[in-house]
């Protein structure tokens, strides 16, 4: 895999970041989220992370970057799915993602970004909800 | 079924590198029974390591070794080059000390994560760091960090 795939979604840059990158490919990752950022219109970059076993030092200054290219840029970057185990590895190294936000899902990450990903209910329950 | 792990010394030249060396460090970790916690604090430290090597020391290369003392297993981690060396190692434990382009945590951040950690370098020698993790067992307070300094 030489790039990480960027998805968008109206204003909302969706990465999906999964399993171990070789320093390279974050990298790449960082100028590919500005690259689209100010391509225009966009409003909020999530990094889903829900897929990444490690984060050291070197890709923490990587998403923490990431973060502050993007509010250079005009959008808000929210990290989602961080494990807990990342989490805690994270705080006993001293390493915080300063200018990131955090999200527990992807779907409340979209939800911090004014973004509406509730799935509707279905039509059974939305009838008996919704009443006469 | 049980696979013996063999010690292995691997090289780290590059980024590409690293990620064979967290790699072993995490299936060193699984077999000696780690929880998913100390497998993540133990293959991050060695990250922190071995990307020093190879940004600080011109490259390396580092042993991931299976360890026992008595019923007590563990991993222990070697990490060295043939760079410059650390001529001042209590200031390159300092957080926020940095030569290069990262946060300065590397090390010492290093050694928060892991039990054991003894570092040997001398300006012109190079530095090795070991490093070692032990699985502990549920109830038992965590084993407190060790700290050797050799220069």
């Amino acid at each position: 895999m030489d790039r990480i795939p960027i998805l968008r979604l109206g204003p909302v840059l969706i990465v999906s970041v999964q399993g171990d990158l070789a320093d390279a490919i974050a990298v790449a990752l960082r100028h590919d989220v500005g690259d689209a950022v100010s391509s225009g219109g966009v409003t909020g970059v999530v990094l889903d992370v829900s897929g990444v076993a490690i984060v050291d030092s070197y890709l923490g200054r990587v998403l923490t970057e990431i973060a502050a290219d993007s509010s250079l840029l005009g959008a808000s970057t929210v990290v989602a799915g961080i494990k807990p185990a990342v989490a805690i590895t994270l705080v006993e190294m001293g390493l915080r993602l300063d200018g990131a936000r955090t999200a527990r899902s992807l779907e409340s990450a979209m939800a911090m970004l004014g973004l509406d990903v509730t799935l509707s209910p279905a039509p059974a329950v939305a009838a008996s909800e919704s009443g006469p | 079924m049980s696979v013996s792990t063999r010690p292995a010394a691997l090289p780290v030249r590059s980024d590409v590198d690293l990620m064979a060396v967290r790699e072993a460090a995490r299936t060193a970790a699984a077999e000696a029974g780690f929880s998913l916690v100390n497998q993540t604090k133990l293959v991050t430290a060695v990250s922190e390591l071995a990307r020093n090597a190879v940004v600080h020391g011109g490259g390396g290369d580092v042993l991931v070794e299976p360890v026992q003392q008595g019923t007590r297993r563990g991993v222990r981690l070697v990490v060295s080059d043939r760079g410059p060396g650390i001529a001042d190692i209590d200031e390159a434990l300092t957080d926020g000390h940095t030569t290069g382009h990262g946060l300065g945590l590397g090390l010492g951040g290093a050694r928060r994560l892991v039990d054991d950690f003894a570092i040997e370098s001398a300006p012109g020698q190079g530095t090795t760091v070991t490093i070692a993790m032990w699985a502990t067992a549920p109830g038992l307070t965590p084993i407190r960090p060790r700290l050797t300094v050799r220069s």
